[in-house]
């Protein structure tokens, strides 16, 4: 029985457990109509699982939700999209190589039909867009999209179905902070036109200004619910992490000779400009933050760090030394500690022990290995050596690495690289996907690195992050450098719109 | 050169030609329907082997021809369903999985056959398909003997790949597979069933192989007997790469891969005792290698293929 | 119904898993035993007797598992590196028709244990060639090297056709088109007397611990696995993929080419296009069956071969087509599949 006056959403009791973990442990929520919900909470603590125990792509073990006053059966987002959920995954669900049109219409016709009747889908989606102000061209591939595009197509899928609640999942992780804006500006829109929207996040300056109501989630439970308007940042942050977590600060230092030069360096793949003649210079005792919407080519910058990628034009010197062909192992041995973006993809291999993973990179010093044979009795000591000294749980030399937590993944990376006090570090995104406390963890082993002398390129898209660690900033934006600017005295304002582009030249002044 | 132009002229060539390539076309389109899910189907080799002997068993049994085909249909559909519940819902390697699939399925042909038909001098016969009489368009010079002189089953083929080009492109139950095969998650977003739409894909798929092995016995030759495949399936696998995944490439894929074939079959007698015709056997499997080269780079290749798709996993 | 990743595979189902697979195998073979009419379990009886019952049967058995001992290494090594080498087939010919070619004659007079020495290494090493072309072609241009070493022994096997219906045809064997012999004192000498047993036996056995130590205790053994596991990781580490592929792809090779030296060498002295009823490919039941170590190829090996060489004899006794070996052989490859994977893994309703 629809009834007119029940909210949107409805879900009570929700758990969900994967094996013996326990994502969600009996969560409440409401939304009401024309209501624009905030899900706040760290990473881990069961929002997107959450959302997609709503969309159907799980089934909860308990608990009920109801949709405009109907059950929704579990477990099927068949039936979530009939009842009118519509969903935006952080990880797009788009197919690159289909046109946004097919990506729209898939799913949407029975499949024993004869036609896609596109003309018609086209109208439709054009006039969507204009009344929404999400204008994409239909007949785009949409591997040729930009990023914002690709976001205006997924939450377009949704209203293409007249979804009436809209969850969205991280949505300004890939917007710069004006982007985000005009996000939110039309999530209000929608509100207006009666939607109820759902958002995911962790910042707390957008759960304030975009959301209505802000629901926090930790451990898997809600812990709180305020009206936006009732509450701070200060509070939210409390009920967020659940104890303080003090980030450790950083305290002035003299800084000393150029560790990390970076000249000119372009990177050219496809036919495309990746990275457009990156200049910087990184000095012993200090912390560049180089900011940026991800995608924006830090990527291929680290990886020339790294000594991955050879770029198309320029030079890379480290300690005054300018490697002729740079490789990965060359650039360890001259003294580079590495930090990569993805910690399962690149900084580890889970089916791997945890010694192996430890001595990958430093495989062909003497320490590790002879002529032939891997030294496995050195190898497996410097494991245990570094499980100890940097407070790794859950390990142990021939554990597979797998079975580590995010965190302590990232305890391993990064030890291995902090272990011989290496003069430069590379650290791209750190941070990424960890908890509060890890977090706090990450930024006191890099602030101790700085503060024995080392010089740390941190590569980040948080603007907290980058504001509290680093001495000086420089933003990257569509493969170019803005000019490096000191953190004293730089708000997230004039950040973001480095972040942006927008002021680039400017910067240097 | 001017043997080279003869050849080309010649009617039987060409109708050579339409023969040769049947079997590739069935094996082509249905491995690139597995693959444009996102499944690649390795069993190929063994699938068209179990059907030609299926199919010839069944007609040797007193079943009609098209009763025959219907037999190495379904037969290939059930190896076809064998491959896609180990590969989909399980996510085993489809490699290794597909492989299996082929030294099963062989043996297992070859292990029924002689169940059924004891050894014997002379492999056993049936009475295969004969080219269909299009009446008058039989009398058009040229065209009346090559493309108005094949058996029903090429053109069934040929009617396939049209057919399989318009509902890849123009249907929902196409848009369906070519999402399912470029992004499972994203047609799980849009509230389709990837596995369901995997397992179907590949048990079609599977059964269009199965009547390439079966066109061997009912219409090319009129016997079983192992190892006639001769690698076509894995040479189909190459012509879906040559192809770029579609249809309509892929036949004329296929008829130009047969005409090579057909060529060097008439150019072998005349380089008799000068070149060793092993060389001109190997033609075709060097040519595929080239082929492969040649596209290997630009082929848009379904971004799922391979890769494993499990319910909530992202 | 979801999968979901065991957190710690249970040793017992990781060692049982391969006893499983092929008792699942046996058990669907009975079925297709009893379709033939015979007693399924005296099928099983004469099978075991005709590998293993008599001094005779079991010499056989361990003839039949030299090649597949080393071609089984030979996939698994690649397997392991995630390289596809479906090729051994073909590596397995080509080696075979190198140790003919430079061994049905001995223009250097060279001592015949050291022309065996040097035939060995010449059939490796063709197998080890004829695997770089894939590879190249995979490395240089993307194209998979599954389809391309399938191909290859096409190739290679009309190649060895060619060659012994002319330069290496041998006028001694009544127009059957066969190769010259190789040279008497160059052959591997028997180790088992009265038998056909060669030397061949002791070298894959010896290859499969060499194997294993590579891999247990050797930088490349380990950068392989890693490179196998996770390329862009190992890349990241500064594995250089590239060159770790190349020897996986020398070691595959070498492994398969050295089965075709040893058959000849050892029990046929000859090569013609029978000279493997499918070694190679069998390889990868092998490997599969070993859960791709290289000590647990030998018994995975030994297992193939007393399905092989029982099955003949049990055939001729109860008429049950001999081609039930390679049935259930195949069988063990997909049923093993699906041991691994509930070994690592469980279905969970979702």
């Amino acid at each position: 029985m629809t009834s007119r006056t029940a909210p949107a959403l409805e879900m009570t009791g929700i758990a969900k457990r994967f094996g013996a973990f326990t994502a969600l442990d009996g969560v409440d929520l409401v939304l009401a109509r024309g209501e624009i919900v905030a899900l706040l909470g760290e990473n881990g603590a069961g929002k997107t699982t959450l959302m997609n125990v709503l969309f159907g792509h799980y089934s909860a073990d308990e608990g009920e939700v109801r949709v405009f006053g109907e059950p929704l059966a579990s477990g099927r987002p068949r039936a979530a999209i009939r009842a009118g959920v519509g969903m935006v995954h952080q990880h797009f669900t788009l197919a690159p190589n289909l046109t946004v049109i097919e990506n729209v219409v898939a799913g949407t016709a029975k499949l024993s039909g004869l036609s896609l009747s596109l003309p018609a889908a086209r109208a439709r989606l054009r006039e969507l867009g204009t009344r929404f102000g999400l204008a994409v061209d239909p007949d785009a591939r949409v591997g040729d999209l930009s990023v914002g595009e690709a976001q205006r197509v997924e939450i377009l899928k949704s209203l293409f179905r007249d979804a009436r609640i809209l969850v969205l999942d991280e949505p300004t992780a890939v917007l710069t902070p004006a982007e985000g804006e005009t996000l939110f500006a039309t999530l209000r829109l929608m509100a207006k036109e009666g939607l109820s929207v759902i958002f995911i996040s962790h910042k707390l300056g957008e759960v304030l200004t975009g959301a209505d109501r802000v629901v926090v989630l930790r451990g898997g439970r809600m812990v709180g619910m305020r009206a936006s308007a009732e509450t701070s940042r200060e509070e939210l942050a409390e009920l967020m992490v659940g104890r303080r977590v003090e980030r450790p600060e950083r305290h002035e230092r003299p800084v000393g000779a150029p560790v990390l030069v970076a000249r000119d360096l372009t990177l050219r793949r496809g036919g495309r400009t990746l990275l457009d003649g990156a200049n910087f210079t990184l000095n012993a005792g200090e912390i560049l933050g180089l900011i940026g919407v991800s995608g924006n080519g830090q990527k291929p910058l680290a990886d020339i760090l790294f000594g991955l990628e050879a770029p198309s034009a320029g030079t890379v010197e480290i300690l005054g030394q300018t490697p002729a062909r740079p490789s990965p192992r060359d650039m360890v041995r001259r003294g580079l500690g590495r930090v990569p973006e993805d910690r399962h993809a690149e900084g580890a291999i889970g089916d791997l022990t945890l010694w192996e993973n430890a001595v990958l990179e430093r495989l062909r010093e003497p320490r590790f290995s002879g002529r032939f044979l891997v030294r496995r009795g050195a190898a497996r000591a410097f494991a245990a050596h570094l499980v100890q000294r940097f407070d790794i749980r859950g390990a142990a030399p021939d554990k597979r690495i797998r079975l580590l937590s995010g965190g302590n993944m990232q305890k391993l990376i990064l030890g291995r690289n902090l272990d011989g006090d290496p003069p430069v570090l590379v650290c791209a995104q750190p941070t990424r996907g960890l908890d509060e406390g890890a977090i706090a963890g990450v930024h006191a082993r890099l602030l101790e690195a700085r503060e024995r002398g080392a010089g740390i390129l941190l590569i980040s898209e948080d603007l907290d992050e980058v504001l509290r660690l680093a001495d000086r900033a420089v933003a990257i934006h569509a493969g170019r450098l803005s000019a490096t600017v000191p953190t004293a005295g730089l708000d997230a304002r004039r950040l973001g719109l480095m972040m942006a582009g927008e002021d680039l030249g400017r910067a240097a002044a | 050169m001017q043997t080279t132009i003869d050849i080309l002229g010649s009617v039987g060539l060409w109708a050579a030609v339409l023969r040769i390539a049947t079997p590739l076309i069935f094996g082509v389109l249905g491995a690139l329907l597995c693959e444009r899910a996102g499944v690649l189907n390795l069993g190929i080799e063994g699938i068209m082997t179990f059907g030609a002997m299926a199919g010839w068993l069944a007609v040797y049994s007193g079943a009609g021809l098209w009763t025959g085909l219907l037999v190495a249909a379904l037969s290939g559909a059930a190896f076809g369903l064998l491959h896609a519940g180990l590969t989909v819902p399980l996510g085993l390697s489809q490699h290794v999985a597909g492989l299996g699939i082929t030294l099963f399925a062989s043996s297992l042909s070859y292990y029924l056959f002689r169940l059924a038909v004891p050894v014997s001098g002379t492999p056993p016969t049936v009475e295969p398909f004969q080219p269909l009489d299009f009446g008058p368009l039989s009398d058009i010079p040229f065209l009346g003997s090559t493309l108005f002189a094949q058996t029903a089953p090429t053109y069934l083929a040929i009617l396939l790949a049209i057919a399989l080009a318009w509902i890849l492109a123009r249907t929902p139950l196409g848009l369906a597979i070519r999402l399912t095969g470029e992004n499972p998650h994203a047609a799980e977003a849009q509230g389709l069933d990837p596995i369901r739409i995997r397992i179907g894909a590949v048990v079609a798929g599977s059964a269009v192989m199965a009547l390439g092995g079966a066109f061997l016995t009912l219409a090319a030759f009129n016997s079983f007997f192992p190892t006639m495949v001769q690698g076509r399936g894995w040479v189909a696998i190459a012509l879906v790469v040559f192809a770029s995944w579609r249809p309509g490439r892929a036949l004329l894929g296929a008829l130009l891969f047969a005409l090579f074939d057909a060529f060097q079959l008439r150019l072998q007698p005349l380089a008799g005792g000068v070149v060793p015709y092993q060389v001109f056997l190997m033609t075709p499997y060097l040519l595929s290698i080239l082929a492969l080269v040649l596209v290997a780079r630009r082929a848009r290749v379904p971004q799922a293929l391979m890769q494993p798709y499990h319910r909530g996993e992202r | 119904m979801i999968v979901e990743r065991r957190e710690t595979r249970p040793l017992a189902l990781v060692v049982l898993s391969p006893v499983i697979a092929v008792a699942v195998a046996l058990a669907l073979a009975g079925v297709l035993i009893a379709l033939a009419g015979a007693p399924i379990l005296d099928a099983f009886r004469a099978i075991a007797v005709g590998a293993f019952g008599s001094r005779l049967a079991a010499t056989e058995t361990l003839l039949r598992a030299c090649p597949l001992i080393l071609t089984g290494l030979a996939v698994a090594v690649a397997f392991r590196a995630r390289l596809w080498n479906i090729g051994a087939e073909g590596q397995l010919y080509l080696g075979a028709l190198a140790v003919v070619t430079l061994g049905f004659s001995n223009p250097l007079g060279l001592p015949g244990p050291l022309l065996a020495v040097l035939l060995l290494v010449a059939g490796a090493l063709a197998g080890a060639l004829l695997l770089l072309g894939p590879l190249a072609l995979r490395l240089r241009f993307g194209v998979d090297e599954v389809v391309t070493t399938l191909l290859l022994n096409f190739v290679v096997v009309l190649l060895v056709s060619m060659m012994v219906e002319g330069p290496l045809k041998d006028p001694l064997a009544f127009g059957w088109p066969r190769s010259v012999p190789v040279l008497a004192d160059a052959q591997l000498p028997k180790i088992v007397e009265r038998s056909r047993l060669h030397l061949g036996l002791v070298i894959a056995v010896g290859a499969a611990i060499l194997v294993h130590l590579v891999q247990s205790r050797f930088v490349f053994g380990l950068e392989a696995k890693a490179a196998g596991l996770s390329p862009r990781a190992a890349a990241f580490a500064g594995v250089p993929i590239g060159r770790t592929l190349v020897k996986v792809a020398l070691l595959s090779g070498g492994l398969a080419g050295l089965a075709g030296a040893v058959e000849v060498m050892g029990n046929r002295g000859y090569v013609s296009t029978d000279l493997s009823p499918g070694f190679g490919y069998f390889g990868i039941v092998v490997a599969m069956l070993a859960n791709l170590q290289p000590l647990g190829a030998v018994i995975a090996a030994l297992f193939a071969a007393a399905m092989f060489v029982g099955s003949d004899a049990m055939g001729r006794q109860l008429g049950v087509p001999s081609f039930i070996a390679d049935v259930t052989v195949a069988l063990c490859l997909l049923t093993m599949l699906l041991a691994l994977f509930f070994s690592s893994y469980r279905l969970r309703r979702g």
